[in-house]
């Protein structure tokens, strides 16, 4: 759990967060929404302390962190950033082990501990351990970069704009699997990012902050139906509001179990913006669902988005 | 049709200097000026070998550049080198045995300028062919190795500077033995206080503002004159505590030598470390501090393995500068190669001059080949 009470952080006069008071709780998924300099990375820092806060009490799981030493504070976290930083000296194999080493872990044990994460990230830990970073593709570098955060399976991550220097393909195919671990994991993970759909997209709740402040924290679909001020307003957008809001709700919660119709089968875990899209391509008016286990499920009809 | 314009320069200025300057000295003793001996001369008696690489060379900037082309370029002027010295013993040989036993031999200007032409002509190929650099340093080593040989076998037994180093065998070892201590000892301190000042001096703008410019200032001295500045205080504390000059300490010989050396070699070493550091690239900082690195283990990991090139280049011109610097320091008594080349200069000898300045060209040669070694070792990973 990390809480936040009335942070503030100054720079001389100026304020790069201002009176910023929220719960994160365990195994939630925050995402920190806003445009450039809104102090949404500023915020993020002050939690593992890379930047002092002026004002105000952070605490993690309960305790101070102005009362931890920094390194051990930050150990207790997964870190990951845009421009990724992978060390350039060292293999993909030293770069995910190090936390593990700083932990005092066994060599073996940590070069296990990265050939089952690269697995997970789908990069194959035969081709990859050994690789140096300058070899790997900007996507392959931010897998690894995710990597060498889980490598000490902390209950914390904190990840600042990791997909941003990402182009769109590599980035669904991460946004995916971060999704994937936080499911399996139950993680508590704290993700800053300017993109609103992949804020709507991950995120169990969403702290949007404007100008040093933070506006409005809610679930994604509270953002979408009652946004607080114009900004929020402003950043889901109007015009395609009922996309938005079809795209965080998933097939399985609309279809009409047991019923059966022919065609493609959509499945249960696609949202409701892919099977409207399948819809319209494809000039039907019902699509049939598959399970997890690709057996039909169900049917989903046209009608069915427009319910609440 | 002009392939290789820099070649052509080379030999032209090459074939311009065999006519005009001698290719040996022969002097009736060493201290009386000699007649020159042309290369011609020398070319008859046994010299023809010198020209199969001579015509490869002449060759060369008419052929097509290709790799093979340069490889055989590189191999004709390492040959030309080599048979150039052989040469220039062969022909002393000769001479010397129709000579009075106290006549001089000595290296003429049309040598040296071959020499240098060869020289150029073998890295302008080297630059050429851009081997890796474990491949230059083979070749440098395969061409000193044939050049110990050649002196070891006593082919060059006849010529004045080897004639010089017989006369002083052992005073030229331990010369060459101090010239070296000099240097280790200058570097030592400067690698131990110059590595954490230049750490410093990247953290603090503060430190970095005046200590910098201080360093500059302490360049600008002239190395005489430093060593004289710290004559005066070095023989007072002799003077207040002679326990210390039982120890060797005073305003003359080997301390004041070695602190003018680190003086000098501090500024290389902490302007490359301050700024090797200052290149390691912010988001591997960022994220050792995130993943929870303590800063001695971001410095130990992170920052000085990525900046050791850099620093390595500040250390290679710091030995560079030391081993040039230790020949003056002979003058306040510290000894070394410079106290065999101002014994020549002094006593009008100029092969006495060459016997004490050769070995520390060659010294300073060997050093930056390793540090070339070095630095392409710890830059072979990426940055």
């Amino acid at each position: 759990m990390i809480e936040l009470e009335h942070v503030t952080k100054r720079y001389g006069a100026a304020c790069a967060v201002a009176d910023v008071s929220l719960t994160i709780g365990a195994g939630e998924f925050c995402a920190v929404m806003g445009g450039s300099g809104a102090g949404k990375s500023t915020m993020l820092k002050m939690i593992n302390q890379l930047i002092a806060h002026s004002e105000g009490t952070i605490r993690v799981d309960g305790q101070d962190v102005r009362a931890m030493a920094p390194a051990a504070l930050r150990r207790r976290m997964g870190y990951v950033i845009q421009s990724i930083g992978l060390f350039p000296h060292w293999t993909v194999a030293r770069n995910i082990g190090t936390v593990p080493e700083l932990l005092g872990w066994a060599a073996s044990q940590a070069r296990d501990r990265a050939a089952a994460l690269l697995e997970q990230l789908k990069l194959p830990p035969g081709e990859f351990l050994d690789k140096y970073p300058h070899q790997l593709s900007i996507g392959q570098q931010q897998r690894v970069g995710i990597a060498r955060a889980l490598a000490a399976d902390q209950d914390i991550l904190l990840m600042d704009e990791p997909f941003g220097a990402l182009d769109p393909i590599t980035r669904q195919a991460l946004q995916a699997e971060i999704a994937e671990i936080q499911r399996a994991s139950r993680k508590t993970i704290v993700f800053v990012t300017h993109d609103m759909d992949e804020a709507l997209r991950l995120a169990s709740r969403i702290a949007v902050m404007d100008r040093s402040r933070l506006v409005q924290l809610g679930t994604p679909i509270e953002l979408l139906t009652a946004p607080k001020t114009d900004f929020v307003r402003n950043l889901v957008g109007r015009d395609d509001l009922g996309i938005k809001l079809l795209g965080i709700a998933l097939v399985a919660s609309r279809m009409r179990p047991g019923e059966a119709a022919p065609g493609e089968p959509i499945a249960a875990t696609a949202s409701l913006r892919q099977a409207l899209s399948r819809m319209v391509a494809e000039g039907r008016d019902r699509l049939p669902v598959a399970g997890a286990d690709g057996a039909p499920a169900g049917t989903l009809h046209l009608g069915d988005l427009l319910r609440r | 049709m002009v392939r290789n314009r820099v070649l052509l320069v080379l030999l032209l200025a090459g074939l311009a200097a065999v006519p005009s300057l001698g290719f040996l000295t022969l002097a009736p003793n060493r201290l009386v000026s000699g007649v020159p001996i042309g290369l011609a001369a020398a070319l008859r008696q046994g010299g023809e070998a010198l020209l199969i690489p001579a015509a490869l060379l002449a060759a060369g900037p008419f052929l097509p550049q290709r790799r093979a082309t340069h490889a055989a370029m590189a191999l004709a002027a390492a040959g030309f080198l080599l048979l150039l010295v052989r040469l220039a013993g062969s022909e002393a040989a000769l001479l010397a045995a129709s000579a009075p036993p106290i006549a001089s031999i000595s290296l003429g200007g049309g040598f040296w300028l071959l020499l240098f032409v060869a020289s150029l002509a073998l890295s302008d190929a080297m630059r050429r062919l851009a081997l890796p650099v474990w491949a230059t340093a083979l070749l440098g080593a395969a061409i000193c190795g044939a050049l110990a040989l050649l002196l070891l076998s006593g082919a060059l037994d006849a010529l004045a500077i080897l004639r010089e180093y017989t006369a002083r065998r052992s005073a030229f070892g331990a010369a060459l033995a101090r010239h070296v201590l000099m240097v280790a000892l200058a570097l030592l301190p400067t690698v131990l206080v110059g590595l954490p000042l230049g750490i410093w001096a990247q953290r603090r703008r503060g430190l970095a503002g005046w200590l910098f410019p201080l360093l500059n200032i302490v360049q600008t001295i002239p190395s005489i004159a430093l060593f004289g500045l710290l004559l005066a205080p070095l023989s007072t504390l002799a003077r207040l505590f002679p326990a210390l000059a039982a120890w060797g300490i005073g305003g003359v010989g080997l301390l004041p030598a070695v602190i003018a050396l680190f003086l000098y070699t501090l500024l290389p070493v902490v302007r490359d470390t301050a700024e090797g550091l200052a290149g390691v690239s912010p988001a591997a900082l960022e994220a050792g501090r995130g993943l929870g690195m303590t800063p001695g283990q971001l410095l130990w990991r992170v920052e000085l393995p990525l900046a050791l090139p850099v620093i390595l280049s500040g250390l290679r011109i710091a030995t560079l500068q030391a081993i040039g610097l230790a020949a003056v320091a002979a003058l306040i008594g510290a000894g070394g190669l410079g106290a065999i080349m101002f014994q020549g200069l002094f006593a009008d000898a100029l092969d006495l001059v060459l016997l004490g300045v050769v070995p520390i060209v060659l010294l300073a040669l060997a050093a930056d080949l390793l540090f070339e070694l070095g630095i392409a070792y710890a830059g072979r990973l990426p940055r």
